[in-house]
C-alpha cells in the first residue's frame, strides 16, 4: 500500500517526465530542427557534464548571493515586523506599501544599485535579494505576530500578564509558521532575483549572466546546460526550507504550518 | 465577604458616538463563595460583557465590582480568578500538560511545582495520560476539560467561564455540566456561568441570573438550587422542569416586552 502511494507520487511524474524528454530528443531528431533554435535533451546534458565545474562555479557565484540575501533580507524582516507589531502606526503606515511593493516586480531596481558600487561588485545584487526577501519575510511574520487568537490575549490578561511576557509566549510562537511559510516562499524568489540581477550588468561570473552570454554566442546547447544548473539550484533553496520547515514544526508541533 | 460584588454597574460602548451600545445599565450582582450562578438571556443582554467586566478584562463606566473584597483590577493582578471560553483556546504549540503550567508560569512557579500541580489537575479533569500529547490530538470534550484544568490550575477561589460548553454536542456537554460539578464541589471554588442554554444553567445553577437586551439589564434573579448530589436522574425530575419553566417565562417576560415594542416596528420576535 504505501509501496503503492509511493509509486503514486514519484513514478508517475518521473514517468511523464522522461516521456517528455524523449518526446523532446524525437521532435528535434524527426523535425531536423537547427541545434540555435532548440537543442535536444542528449546534447543539453553532455554540455552539463563537460562543463560541470564552471557551471558549478557560476552556480556558487549566484547561489552564495542568493543565500546571503536571503539571510540578510529574512534578518531585517523579522527585526522590522516585531517594530511594526509593536508600534500600531507604523503598521498601518508601511504594510500597504509593503504589500503593494510586493506586487511589483522591484528587482529592475538593481540597474539603479548597479550604478551605486563598481562595475564588480556583488553587493547590488545581494541587496537586491535582500530587498525582495524582506518583504515576504515582513509582510508574513507581522501578521503572524498580530493575528492572535482573542481568546489567547484575553487569557493572557486575565494571568495579569506583560507585553513582554505576551510577546513570548504567545505572538512569537504564534509567528514560527508564517517565518516558515515566508523562508518557503523567499527561498526560489531568492534565486530567480539572483539570476535575473545579473541580466542588468555587472561582472559575469553568475548562472545568469552565463545563460545571456551562451545565448548571445548562439551556444544554444550550453545555454540550456546553465539553465539546467539554475533549476537544480532553485530546487536545493527550496527542499532546504521545506526540511527547515518539517523539522520546526515537528518540534513545535504546530498543526497551522498550512496557514498562509 | 461575596465572591464577587457587582454595584450600579453600567457599561457603555463608543460613548458619544453615533455608534454608542448601552451595553449594561445598572447593573447589581453578589455572589457568594460557594455559589454557582449562571448569566443567561439572549444575544446582546450583555452577560458576556458582565463576566469580563468581573474579569477586569472590561473597566465599568460607571459603578464598582469588587472580587473576593478586592477591586476587580486588583484581583486580576492577583489572579484570583481562572477563566475559560467557548473556544478552548489551547496553545497549539504546548503539549496538555504545558498548558496547563502556563499560568503558574506567569506566576513565576518553578518547573517541578508547575509540573507536579499539572499532574495534580490533570487528575481531577480524569485525563492523567494525555499529559504529553498535544492539543490538536485530543476531542472538542477533552480539550475544554483541559482548559477548565489550566484555569483552575493556580486553585484560584472563582471560576469565570463564557458559553464553554457552546461548541459540544449535547452529549459530551450533559457530561461535562456533570464534571464541572464534580470539579467545583472536590476544589470549593465559586463560578458565574455565561449560557444561552436553560437546560443548562438550571442543572448547574444555586441561581439563574435571567438578562434582558437593549440596554443589557437583569430582569430577575431564580433560585432553583436541585440539592447536592445531581445525577442523570435530576434531569428527569419535576423540581428541573420547575426550574426550566421559570426561567423560561422570566426569558419570555423580557421578550414580551420586545414583542410589544417590535409590532409597531414589526420586527424580529425570535
Amino acid at each position: 500500500m504505501n509501496f503503492v502511494n509511493r509509486l503514486r507520487n514519484f513514478g508517475v511524474p518521473f514517468v511523464f517526465g522522461v516521456a517528455f524528454l524523449a518526446f523532446w530528443e524525437g521532435a528535434v531528431k524527426f523535425f531536423n530542427l537547427k541545434p540555435y533554435f532548440l537543442a535536444p535533451p542528449s546534447k543539453i546534458l553532455t554540455q552539463f557534464f563537460d562543463n560541470a565545474s564552471r557551471i558549478w562555479d557560476a552556480a556558487s557565484v549566484s547561489g552564495m548571493n542568493a543565500l546571503v540575501g536571503l539571510i540578510a533580507g529574512t534578518v531585517f524582516g523579522v527585526a522590522m515586523s516585531f517594530i511594526l507589531s509593536r508600534f500600531r502606526f507604523l503598521n498601518s503606515l508601511i504594510t500597504p506599501l509593503a504589500i503593494a511593493l510586493n506586487a511589483i516586480p522591484i528587482f529592475v531596481l538593481v540597474a539603479v544599485l548597479n550604478n551605486m558600487y563598481s562595475i564588480t561588485s556583488e553587493i547590488p545584487r545581494r541587496i537586491m535579494v535582500s530587498l525582495v526577501v524582506y518583504f515576504i519575510v515582513l509582510v508574513n511574520v507581522a501578521k503572524g505576530l498580530t493575528q492572535v487568537k482573542t481568546t489567547h490575549l484575553e487569557l493572557m490578561r486575565s494571568y495579569a500578564a506583560s507585553d513582554i511576557q505576551i510577546l513570548r509566549k504567545v505572538r512569537v510562537p504564534n509567528a514560527i509558521p508564517y517565518l516558515f511559510t515566508a523562508l518557503k516562499i523567499s527561498a526560489p524568489a531568492a534565486v530567480i532575483t539572483s539570476f535575473v540581477s545579473e541580466y542588468f550588468g555587472g561582472s559575469q561570473n553568475g548562472l545568469g549572466s552565463r545563460i545571456t552570454s551562451n545565448i548571445a554566442n548562439s551556444k544554444n546547447a550550453a545555454a540550456w546546460a546553465y539553465v539546467l544548473g539554475a533549476c537544480l539550484l532553485g530546487l536545493v533553496f527550496y527542499l532546504v526550507s521545506v526540511v527547515l520547515e518539517n523539522v520546526a514544526s515537528r518540534g513545535g508541533g504546530a498543526t497551522n504550518t498550512s496557514n498562509k | 465577604m461575596s465572591a464577587v460584588h457587582v454595584a450600579g454597574v453600567s457599561k457603555i460602548f463608543n460613548q458619544g458616538t453615533p455608534k454608542q451600545v448601552d451595553a449594561l445599565v445598572d447593573v447589581n450582582l453578589t455572589v457568594e463563595p460557594g455559589e454557582f450562578v449562571s448569566l443567561i438571556g439572549p444575544s446582546g443582554c450583555g452577560k458576556s460583557t458582565l463576566l469580563r467586566l468581573i474579569a477586569n478584562l472590561l473597566e465599568p463606566t460607571t459603578g464598582a465590582v469588587t472580587v473576593n473584597g478586592k477591586t476587580a483590577a486588583q484581583s486580576r493582578l492577583d489572579q484570583d480568578y481562572g477563566m475559560a471560553f467557548q473556544q478552548a483556546g489551547l496553545f497549539d504549540w504546548r503539549s496538555v500538560a504545558k498548558n496547563i503550567e502556563l499560568p503558574l508560569e506567569l506566576k513565576g512557579w518553578d518547573a517541578e511545582k508547575r509540573a507536579a500541580r499539572a499532574k495534580e489537575m490533570l487528575e481531577l479533569v480524569k485525563l492523567p495520560e494525555f499529559a504529553d500529547l498535544m492539543p490538536w490530538q485530543l476531542s472538542g470534550g477533552m480539550q475544554q476539560r483541559i482548559a477548565i484544568a489550566r484555569a483552575l490550575a493556580a486553585h484560584p477561589p472563582l471560576l469565570l467561564m463564557d458559553e464553554p460548553f457552546g461548541a459540544l454536542d449535547e452529549m459530551t456537554r450533559e457530561y461535562m455540566q456533570g464534571e464541572l460539578l464534580r470539579i467545583c464541589a472536590e476544589t470549593k471554588t465559586t463560578v458565574v456561568f455565561v449560557t444561552h442554554s436553560i437546560p443548562e444553567a438550571v442543572y448547574l445553577s444555586n441561581r439563574v441570573v435571567v438578562m434582558s437586551p437593549r440596554p443589557g439589564r437583569i430582569t430577575e434573579v431564580i433560585n432553583v438550587n436541585l440539592g447536592e448530589s445531581r445525577s442523570e436522574d435530576t434531569r428527569a425530575a419535576d423540581n428541573f422542569f420547575a426550574g426550566i419553566t421559570a426561567v423560561r417565562e422570566a426569558l419570555r417576560g423580557t421578550h414580551a416586552d420586545h414583542a410589544n415594542a417590535g409590532a409597531i416596528r414589526g420586527v424580529e420576535d425570535r
